[in-house]
This record gives C-alpha cells, sequence and structure tokens, in this order.
C-alpha cells in the first residue's frame, strides 16, 4: 500500500537498528516514554522491542483516550442511553469498556438503550437531523486529535439550528498530562522512574503543532522526538532521542515532519478555542484529578452541552484496588509485574483502564508480546 | 352438471409483492409460496413427494457420514460478489468439505420478515439454487417461518448439510503435530471487508468482492493428491486468527506465522488500514487452511495452485510445541507479535 508501505519496510528497520545499537552509549541505559497510545500499538503489534539493544527501553505513557476515560463518565453516558431514551452516539472502541453495574455501553445497547456506533463526528449531525423528535447526544472522547471534529459538530448544529442535538464532553489535553507525569514524585523525586526523552505525539501534533513541548524540553531538561505512528517513524525518533540523550540535548525535534509543523493546524485551534474552555480540573482514569486537562463546552454554546441539558452529575469510581494501572501509566510499572495481569484482569474481562482499549499498555502486551513472557520451548 | 369449479390460486405477485403472516400460517398462502417459489428453483425428487421430511439414500460404500449447521444473518443481504442466498449454500458445504466429506445434502429454513419483498426473496431463491447446483448438493428439505416485521432482518436462512466420508480420510482440529506445514488457499479478509464497505457505504477506487464460493471441489483435489493432510478449516467469522488459534487449543501446540506469506489484496489492507481493522480477524467464505506433514508441504502447495479457488495458496506458518498454545507471528516488519484470539468484537479504533 503506497505511503504506508515504505514506513513498513523491514530491511530499513533493520539499517535503523543496526544505527540504533551503534549510537547507544553500552555503559548507560535509555528510557523513553511514548507517550501516545498509537505508538504504544505500532510498537507491539509490529514487534518494535525487537529491534532494541537490551540498554533502551520503552514504557508506555498514558495517551491511549479510552483508557483515561474515567468510568464515572462512562456511566454517565449509560444513563442518558437507559434512562433519557436519547440516541447516544459514540466512537467505536469506548463502546465496550466495563463501567459500574456490570454494564458498558454495549451492554447498555443490549437493555434497549439506542448506542448507535459512529465513524465521524459528522455521521452524529445526519442521525439528529433524521431524527428531529429524538434528543441525540454524542459521547466526545479523546485528546487533540479529536476535538477539532467535536468542534465542528457543534457549529454545524448551531448553524442548523438542531435543537435536539447535544455533546457530553470528555476531551482531555496532552501537554497537561505530560506535566502531570514530569511533576509525579517518581520522576522529580525519587528517581525511580529514569525518563530521558518523549516520543512525541503523532495525530495531536498535527493540530497542536510542536511548539507546547517545548516548555517541557527546557523546564524539565527532557529530549522530545514528535514521530509519525508507523513502526520506521518510532525506531528512527528512537535514535534521534538517543543521539539528543548522548549529546546533552534536550530539544523538540520533529521526526514527523511530513504531518506536523511548529505551529500546527491554527484554523483547528481558532475553532476549539472559540467553542471550548478549560476545565479547573479533570479526572483521569490512572493518574487521578489533573488539573486544567480537559475541555468543557463553552457557556455561549450551553445548550449544546449534555451535562447542563440533562443535569448530569459526575460521580467517581475507584478501580480495583490491587490494580497498578496508575503506576502502569505513569510508567512506574510494568504490566507482568500488577498481580492482576493476565489473571483476573485481561481484555475480555478488564479490571483497569490500560487493559480496556488495544492502545492501552496492558493489553498491547496481552494481545501481542505475552509470548515473550514465556520460556520459549525449541520446536 | 356440478357447481364445484375448477380450483384457480392467483399467481404470486413477484414483482410487487411481498411477504404478510399468512406466508408463515400453513395455510394456502404458505403452500403456495413454498410451491411457486422454493419448490420451482430447487427442483428435485425429494422436494416434490411433499413429505415433511426427505428419505435419503446413503451412497453404497460411503464410508461415515458428516453433519453440519449454519445460520446465516448476514446484513446487507446482497453485497458485492454474493448474497445470502449463495452464502448460505457456501457455508455449510465448506463446512462439510473441510471435515474431508463430499456434500450431499441440504436442509433450509428460512424465517422472512413480515413486508419483506416476493422479488428480494426469489432472487436469494435462485441464488441459493444455483450455488447448490454448482456445489452438487440437493436441497432435500426446507421450513419457512414468517416472524412480524422489526422482528427479523428480512431474510435468515439455516442450512443444514448432510456429506459422507471415504475410509482413510481423518481431518480434525486435533490433528496437527509440531513441524507441520500451515498452508492458506489464498486472500484474506474480502468477505469482511466486502459486506463493511457495503454497510458503511465506503467507496474504494477498486471495489472489494466477497470470495463466496464452495471448496468442495479444492478439497476433493486435495485429499486426491495423497498428501498427509492433518487439519482442515474454513477461516469465517473470526478470521484467520480465530481459527489457528482455535486448532492450537485443540491440538495442544503452538504456531509460528510469517506476515509476508499471508496472501492480502491491497484493497482489502487499505480498507483495514483505513478503518483501524486487522485483516487476520476479518471474515472470509471460500478460503481453507491446511495443515500437512512438513514433507508434503510443497506438493499438496502445487495441487491447490492447480484449483482455480487455490491458485493463491500459500504455506504461512509452521507448528511447533508450546504448553501456552501460542500463535506467533513474524511481522513484515520483522518483529514478533501474538495473534491473539479476538477479545470481544472487533472495533474501529480512534487513533
Amino acid at each position: 500500500m503506497k505511503y504506508v508501505d515504505e514506513f513498513r519496510d523491514g530491511s530499513l528497520a533493520q539499517g535503523i537498528a543496526r544505527a540504533i545499537a551503534r549510537a547507544a552509549d553500552t555503559g548507560r541505559s535509555y528510557s523513553f516514554m511514548e507517550f501516545c497510545g498509537g505508538h504504544t500499538h505500532a510498537i507491539s503489534r509490529y514487534g518494535v522491542a525487537d529491534f532494541l539493544p537490551p540498554n533502551v527501553r520503552m514504557v508506555h505513557g498514558p495517551g491511549c483516550p479510552v483508557c483515561v476515560l474515567p468510568i464515572g463518565r462512562i456511566d454517565l453516558a449509560i444513563k442518558l442511553a437507559l434512562e433519557q431514551g436519547v440516541i447516544l452516539c459514540s466512537y467505536g472502541d469506548p463502546l465496550r469498556v466495563p463501567a459500574s453495574n456490570g454494564l458498558s455501553l454495549l451492554k447498555a445497547k443490549a437493555r434497549g438503550g439506542d448506542v448507535r456506533m459512529v465513524y465521524s463526528a459528522s455521521d452524529v449531525l445526519s442521525i439528529a437531523r433524521n431524527n428531529p423528535e429524538r434528543e441525540v447526544v454524542f459521547f466526545a472522547i479523546g485528546f487533540e486529535t479529536t476535538t477539532p471534529p467535536t468542534a465542528m459538530l457543534i457549529k454545524q448544529g448551531t448553524a442548523e439550528e438542531l435543537s435536539n442535538l447535544s455533546v457530553l464532553c470528555n476531551h482531555v489535553l496532552t501537554p497537561s498530562a505530560i506535566t502531570h507525569i514530569l511533576q509525579s514524585p517518581e520522576v522529580r523525586e525519587y528517581g525511580t522512574l529514569p525518563l530521558d526523552g518523549f516520543i512525541g505525539p503523532s495525530h495531536v501534533s498535527t493540530v497542536i503543532g510542536s511548539r507546547p513541548y517545548e516548555h517541557f524540553a527546557e523546564e524539565y531538561r527532557k529530549p522530545v522526538v514528535i514521530s509519525g505512528f508507523e513502526p520506521l517513524d518510532v525506531m528512527q525518533s528512537i535514535l534521534m532521542l538517543i543521539r539528543q540523550v548522548n549529546e546533552g540535548r534536550a530539544e523538540v525535534e520533529n521526526e514527523f515532519s511530513r504531518a506536523v509543523t511548529r505551529e500546527g493546524n491554527r484554523k483547528a485551534q481558532a475553532l476549539v478555542a472559540e467553542l471550548f474552555e478549560l476545565r479547573r480540573t479533570f479526572e483521569w482514569r490512572g493518574l487521578g484529578e489533573v488539573p486544567y486537562s480537559a475541555l468543557k463546552i463553552r457557556q455561549e454554546y450551553a445548550g449544546f452541552d449534555a451535562e447542563r441539558r440533562f443535569d448530569l452529575h459526575y460521580v467517581p469510581v475507584a478501580d480495583n484496588r490491587a490494580c497498578d494501572c496508575g503506576a502502569i501509566l505513569r510508567g512506574v510499572r510494568k504490566p507482568v509485574e500488577c498481580k492482576l495481569f493476565g489473571t483476573v484482569c485481561t481484555p475480555e474481562n478488564p479490571m483497569g483502564s490500560c487493559m480496556v482499549s488495544s492502545e492501552g499498555a496492558c493489553a498491547a502486551h496481552y494481545t501481542y508480546g505475552r509470548f515473550k513472557d514465556a520460556e520459549v520451548v525449541a520446536a | 352438471m356440478s357447481a364445484i369449479k375448477s380450483s384457480y390460486i392467483r399467481p404470486l405477485d413477484i414483482h410487487k409483492g411481498r411477504i404478510d403472516l399468512s406466508h408463515g400460517g400453513g395455510g394456502r398462502a404458505m403452500a403456495q409460496l413454498i410451491e411457486e417459489l422454493f419448490f420451482a428453483a430447487f427442483a428435485n425428487e425429494y422436494l416434490a413427494q411433499g413429505n415433511d421430511g426427505a428419505v435419503l439414500q446413503i451412497p453404497s460404500g460411503a464410508g461415515r457420514m458428516v453433519m453440519t449447521t449454519d445460520a446465516h444473518v448476514v446484513s446487507p443481504l446482497f453485497f458485492p460478489g454474493g448474497d445470502i442466498g449463495c452464502l448460505s449454500v457456501h457455508g455449510t458445504v465448506n463446512d462439510l468439505a473441510v471435515m474431508g466429506a463430499r456434500p450431499l445434502w441440504l436442509a433450509a429454513s428460512f424465517i422472512l420478515e413480515e413486508g419483506f419483498p416476493l422479488a428480494d426473496l426469489q432472487r436469494i431463491v435462485a441464488s441459493m439454487a444455483s450455488a447448490a447446483r454448482d456445489a452438487g448438493v440437493i436441497i432435500v428439505t426446507g421450513d419457512t417461518k414468517v416472524v412480524e416485521r422489526g422482528k427479523g432482518d428480512g431474510v435468515f436462512i439455516t442450512t443444514t448439510g448432510v456429506g459422507v466420508v471415504a475410509d482413510g480420510i481423518l481431518l480434525s482440529g486435533d490433528r496437527a503435530r509440531p513441524g507441520d506445514t500451515i498452508l492458506l488457499s489464498g486472500t484474506i479478509g474480502d468477505h469482511g471487508m466486502a459486506i463493511m464497505s457495503k454497510r458503511e457505504n465506503l467507496t474504494f477506487d477498486a471495489q472489494i468482492e466477497s470470495d463466496t464460493a464452495a471448496l468442495h471441489g479444492l478439497v476433493a483435489d486435495m485429499l486426491a493428491s495423497g498428501a498427509d493432510i492433518h487439519v482442515m478449516r474454513d477461516p469465517t467469522r473470526g478470521g484467520l486468527a480465530t481459527s489457528l488459534n482455535e486448532i492450537a487449543r485443540q491440538s495442544g501446540v503452538g504456531m509460528l506465522l510469517d506476515e509476508a506469506c499471508i496472501p492480502l489484496r491491497p484493497v482489502v489492507e487499505a480498507a483495514c488500514e483505513f478503518l483501524g481493522f486487522d485483516p487476520l480477524y476479518i471474515a472470509n467464505e471460500g478460503k481453507l487452511v491446511a495443515i500437512c506433514a512438513p514433507g508434503d508441504a510443497e506438493r499438496l502447495l502445487a495441487v491447490m495452485h492447480t484449483n482455480p479457488l487455490g491458485h493463491e495458496s500459500a504455506i504461512i506458518g509452521t507448528i511447533h510445541s508450546d504448553p501456552q498454545h501460542f500463535v506467533q507471528m513474524k511481522t513484515r516488519f520483522g518483529g514478533y507479535r501474538n495473534v491473539d484470539w479476538l477479545s470481544g468484537e472487533q472495533l474501529p479504533r480512534i487513533c
């Protein structure tokens, strides 16, 4: 497939692997966090770790939008579907996430809730147009990548005066989550989480640009390389990070220059700023309350805000106490180190957020890398 | 002079008519539907007898019999490359074939939704009849039920098949042994993505067509080759990954696949990429996986290549011993990954 195969070329991977092996100083170790679930997925699915020397370790970050969505927010969506009788529209991957009372959006659907999977926010527009007598709510989730389409939905809904349309907004912000990790005690004080740099988000950065990361690189002395989601992108970015570390640099570099600029997509940024404002605080599954880390719909568009429209009140729901997701999302622990991993916690029955979506650190390891935990038996 | 007039029933209005509840009521309307639509298409001596069941003569020297059943609930009913009619024949014929059986007879049950156009039903039934003729199977008995509007999805078809297996042929999911070779008869994901692109109204430059086909001919060629085949399976719902995990568990073995060897059409790959699906988990309706003794693999592959339904066949991996029964894969990129059971339904990813 043109423009995709080029970035999945095994022989090029061998070449970069050799360059990484040459560049990596055997006298030290390197720990890099890939923030995005998309990178976690690519690393696991293509076996990128198999190309890295033992002293280069990848730490999975919290950038999986489905994983960090707290149970209480899904409960709100289920409540809308089951108690308010709305048409609840959602992207595909939140549908399976377990919520309170043994429910999920899929199970709510089986109980008679009108839950519909959409591929894009614009699908919601046509559903709202075609069902004028029904309330239609879009369960909006995701980082900066999926926020502009939600903004467009509200904008278009305003233009068409769609009085039956509203949005349950759960959009979250990447930079605040990275700051939160950098300020966590493990990184700042205890030194239990050696973080030498970040693989910066791919799609998120197409929207926000590379500039927002300059602050981390400078303030926390951590190099950032913005990387595409293809496996060769990831490997090239790892090489760039190693070189920065070796040379004592902490800069923002852009490997994904075919799509990301320093300024990002200004039109999308303006649209988001017009429709949304910062929440003072928002709960992230695994990370807890993170200040100024999420968006809500501005007062001027209050009619489209499902939380106001249906007078919804968020009730936090705690994860299983044995679940290590918090530590895994901050990169402090590995999935296999959690007592629940692969025993009671599996993709079929996830106990914590990291097992929920295929981009989560635990699910990615369970699905793609689990065989590496077992003793290899010769044929 | 008799006052009784010769009976006349107005023929079914195939062009404009629709299924109503009387077509499942057991009365004249049902009898008419069965005669004018089903019998006309499936015409054979068993149906003509008009009994509740078919009395079948087992061919002499047939050995053992294989029986299987499969319900078909596909939506949309008509899709590029086929429809629910031919699919309902191919699905059951293939389940018989991969057991090493020669398919002989089918029973077909229809659950029709009130309001369903007779013209569509006739198209479906004609497609079934044609698929059955091509596969050399006879639809010997059947049943029709009608459900109220909103309680069905147009048409559901359940087919049950019976076939015979010659002595000496023993294909079973628990017979894969370490060292064996895994073969695949062609490209993966065509059926599932054909359905998906129609369902979601996605249009690509090249249309994706379902691979729905009856595999008994290919299977017969493979069996006739004399190769020591241990397992055959048609990777339908859940795709190749699911079938291989089933076999690994049944046989208590592990597998190592080579992704670069798994045939995949570029348009299917692109559609999967676009929607965030993994083609390993996408349904096929005209492909089979075979596991054979290592020394026979090349010979078997050559035989498969000579059949039109197997001309893109490939050796895709090997069996090894693994107490965890993992299906592993060397990726095209060069790394290694698990090919795990699908958890739940495959849903599009957001990023």
